[in-house]
């Protein structure tokens, strides 16, 4: 008796984008965290709903400066971040290896910056609920950009070993760069409500 | 581990190997099997424990501490019934009762009730889509782990007199710094931590495993409603739990360095904490509930031996109870004073959630109707799990409405609602479920007639319970009092549900039992000992570390029903390398192969690290500092290629097996 087989053996062992696993992981891991700041951001618009001002009185609006520098950082961090992503889908292991460091650069500096963001929120976690989801949701994309940063350093890493020629890294990286942009532009909905909200609504 | 599976060091007549292998096997796939069978052998050796990677053993690892888990809740809720027997009892005090149903609470629905649905899973869903493993194997055993740590913290904190005592919902201000001193309350806020995790990583896999790893042929219109259910609790879980992992944070960070989320005094608001911890809360009941669906479905499909009736309306509805489940939060709020016409919504899409549940009732009505069901064990739990949760949804309506609800809130009528809706609407399909895939996981059938007992010992005792509590509740008897006057009247019915308790511990006892002694002599079982029609019974059972000797093509949602020895298979994955087939997300056209990773410590190590961090953060925010560090270190461990991968073409059976010749 025969039956039909399907041999699957010339199929390729790495794929990038939605036919690959770790993109819908990746996927499925933004949503989560997008629902992460999503909830974050609920409950300053809740919080904001109990006060007659806001920020409450005798507090002093956010500095400005250093969270808009920020965006301009993070904006420009997409350049690299692209030529990272469109360098990993040609496995072209020279262009990858310059622009990964080119793009860790730039999460260094936008941490540099994130830290001196801090000294200017103008109130501390503890003084009131304002300041406290004020820390909160600065505090969590922190945590995303030293993760991002941190993933970033230990794949740049490895793309100057051994491993760096194995296809499969690639798709790492490539879902990396994938991610990344989800930090950044996760970024634009909260400078506008930590610094802009209060000074329009 | 598993003892049964084809091979092993003797050798097995051919006949037998292909009787184990199933409808999809080949000519000569003995010598396939030996190489996929050290391929994908478990980790062996003194510390093989740390190290497992195999979702049959996570998955089973996961199913028994769940229970136990479970047996600890049992245990606590036989406590407070024997405390409630009779007025002013003094066997527990309010400090030890308060303690006691608030981890209760916290046991059944962080450690029992979602992670055993999760676990159920992590066993059968790679089965059930014909791929060869989980997606992401390190990461299931990171969120096992990550499970047992959780609750092996929260039940140390209990025996050290610092378990949680202010509800499984912890509202505010009673968990607030000033009105729960000491670590009671932390131990609660880091507990979410741990579960949380654990459930989140289990959802992005499976979210991935039936998206990515279906068998070629199981278009999305093929997929088993169970592995539909699984989907749709997984999107629901990435949905819902991110928002009792900020209020548990919130929660944490107001108790440990003086933030204001929750405190008025400083323009905070309890009322936020309830929104946040119901709006996972609500959902919460679903991601229980949908999986149940799907079980359900399963168990009606096998034993009326017909194709499940209805089977896009069965989908279209779990997907429809998803989303709905996200629109009721504020329903558990009534009592608090929001603004009518937001209640109104929330009573609307209450009861609106009704007709997708409806749906699913009369279309397994139809498939009984019209098949011909055999009254084995499964097929008695789906239908007390009918009986119990249609009185549970008729209850669900009637708190739906705002008059009803604040008359009773806060009643027993409430605990007799949500147990008839959980525990009929979850646990029996549950243990439908296990009894009908024991032989699947052990090889061996459950025995029918200890079945039968523990059915009708749990069915009895279930309505003995809790039916009474709905009439304490209509008379007055609010939920969470460690005692009560004689004058009240509330103690024959109190009484009576302290005996049916009993029964109902015996019932969940003579299941177990069964089990524990069916594992070691049941009767054997044989591939296919039901006659289902899904893959997960086209191999041996216990299913071999790799699941199908070739990947499975299927045309039909009922595979096992249309001719297997002659639907087509897959050749050509590699028999030295753990590769899984990925296939197309809504076609399932093969796409390409895809290598998983070996046992490995590192997902413990990870795991560990992280648990202490929580426990650090009960007590100061500095384990965060000391914390982070050493869990990235475990992370790099974890991420860092183990060996320098192979150039060029990797080796595959299809060389040694091209004669494509079916048994006969």
């Amino acid at each position: 008796m025969q039956r039909q087989v399907i041999d699957i053996s010339a199929l390729p062992d790495h794929a990038f984008g939605s036919r690959s696993i770790m993109w819908w992981s990746t996927c499925t891991i933004i949503a989560i965290e997008a629902t992460v700041f999503a909830v974050a951001i609920a409950s300053y618009f809740y919080l904001q709903g109990n006060e007659e001002t806001w920020p409450p009185p005798n507090i002093m609006l956010p500095g400005l400066k250093w969270g808009t520098v920020n965006v301009a950082i993070m904006l420009a961090s997409l350049v690299p971040n692209e030529l990272v992503k469109r360098a990993s889908e040609q496995l072209d292991l020279r262009k990858v290896r310059l622009w990964s460091v080119v793009a860790d650069l730039f999460a260094v500096a936008f941490i540099v910056v994130r830290g001196l963001e801090f000294t200017t929120l103008n109130v501390d976690w503890d003084s009131n609920a304002y300041g406290s989801v004020l820390w909160t949701l600065l505090g969590l994309h922190t945590i995303h950009l030293v993760t991002e940063l941190g993933e970033g350093v230990v794949l740049t890493v490895l793309m100057f070993t051994k491993h760096g020629r194995e296809p499969r890294r690639f798709v790492d990286l490539y879902e990396g760069c994938f991610y990344w942009y989800f930090v950044v532009l996760s970024w634009l909905p909260i400078y506008v409500v930590l610094y802009w909200v209060p000074r329009i609504l | 581990v598993s003892g049964a599976h084809v091979g092993r060091s003797t050798p097995v007549p051919d006949v037998l190997i292909r009787e184990q292998m199933g409808p999809y096997s080949l000519a000569g796939d003995d010598k396939l099997h030996e190489a996929l069978d050290k391929t994908w052998k478990p980790a062996t050796g003194p510390f093989r424990w740390f190290l497992q990677v195999d979702h049959h053993i996570l998955g089973k690892r996961f199913i028994i501490t769940a229970f136990i888990w479970f047996a600890l809740g049992g245990i606590l809720a036989l406590l407070m019934r024997t405390q409630l027997a009779r007025p002013e009892n003094p066997f527990l005090s309010a400090d030890q009762y308060n303690q006691i149903f608030t981890m209760h609470g916290v046991t059944m629905m962080f450690l029992f009730a979602v992670p055993v649905m999760e676990a159920v899973a992590v066993y059968m869903i790679p089965l059930l889509v014909g791929s060869r493993a989980l997606a992401f194997p390190r990461l299931t055993a990171f969120s096992y782990y990550m499970f047992l740590f959780g609750g092996i913290m929260i039940y140390a904190a209990f025996l050290l007199n610092m378990a949680p005592d202010t509800g499984w919902f912890a509202y505010f201000p009673l968990s607030s710094p000033e009105y729960a001193p000491g670590k009671r309350v932390d131990a609660w806020a880091q507990l979410v931590n741990f579960t949380e995790i654990s459930a989140l990583a289990v959802a992005i896999e499976i979210v991935v495993t039936v998206l990515k790893q279906r068998a070629p042929g199981m278009s999305i219109n093929r997929i088993p409603l169970y592995v539909w259910s699984m989907l749709v609790t997984s999107f629901m879980i990435v949905f819902a739990m991110p928002a009792v992992m900020m209020a548990s944070n919130y929660m944490a960070l107001d108790r440990l360095v003086g933030t204001h989320f929750f405190n008025p005094a400083e323009g905070g608001d309890p009322l936020l904490w309830q929104h946040m911890f119901w709006f996972f809360g609500h959902p919460e009941v679903y991601i229980i509930f949908i999986p149940a669906l799907g079980m359900v479905s399963t168990i009606v499909t096998t034993f009326c031996g017909r194709k499940v009736f209805g089977y896009t309306a069965m989908v279209l509805a779990q997907i429809a109870t998803g989303f709905i489940g996200f629109g009721l939060w504020v329903h558990h709020m009534f009592a608090t004073g929001l603004p009518q016409s937001g209640e109104s919504f929330f009573t609307a899409a209450s009861i609106m959630i009704a007709i997708p549940s409806g749906v699913q009732i009369f279309c397994w009505i139809a498939t009984i109707w019209l098949g011909k069901p055999r009254f084995e064990p499964p097929l008695l739990f789906v239908l007390g799990f009918v009986a119990i949760f249609v009185l549970g949804g008729l209850s669900g309506v009637m708190v739906a409405s705002i008059p009803i609800d604040l008359q009773v809130h806060d009643t027993f009528f409430v605990v007799a609602h949500l147990h008839y809706v959980l525990i009929g609407g979850a646990v029996f399909p549950l243990l439908g479920i296990l009894y009908y895939w024991f032989p699947k996981m052990t090889g061996r059938l459950m025995n029918a007639r200890a079945g039968h007992i523990s059915f009708w010992l749990l069915f009895v005792g279930f309505n003995l319970t809790f039916f009474p509590m709905h009439k304490l509740g209509l008379i007055g008897m609010p939920r969470r009092i460690y005692t009560y006057h004689p004058e009240t009247g509330w103690a024959r019915l109190n009484l009576l549900s302290t005996l049916g308790a009993a029964v109902l511990a015996a019932g969940v006892l003579v299941y177990i039992g069964n089990a524990l002694v069916s594992a070691k002599r049941g009767r054997i079982a044989g591939r296919n000992p039901w006659d289902a029609p899904t893959l997960e019974w086209a191999t041996a059972s216990p299913p071999p570390h790799y699941n199908f000797i070739h990947v499975p093509v299927v045309s039909d949602p009922e595979p096992l029903w249309h001719d297997p020895q002659h639907a087509p298979v897959v050749t050509g994955l590699s028999t030295i390398e753990k590769e899984v087939l990925i296939t197309r997300t809504f076609d399932a056209e093969p796409d390409h192969r895809y290598t998983l990773p070996t046992p490995t410590p590192w997902p413990f190590l990870t795991a560990l690290a992280t648990g202490l961090m929580f426990v650090g953060l009960m007590f100061t925010p500095w384990a965060l500092v000391a914390g982070i560090p050493v869990a990235t270190v475990m992370a790099i461990g974890w991420f860092w290629p183990t060996t320098p991968e192979k150039e060029g073409e990797v080796p595959s059976e299809h060389a040694k097996v091209d004669s494509a010749e079916a048994p006969a």
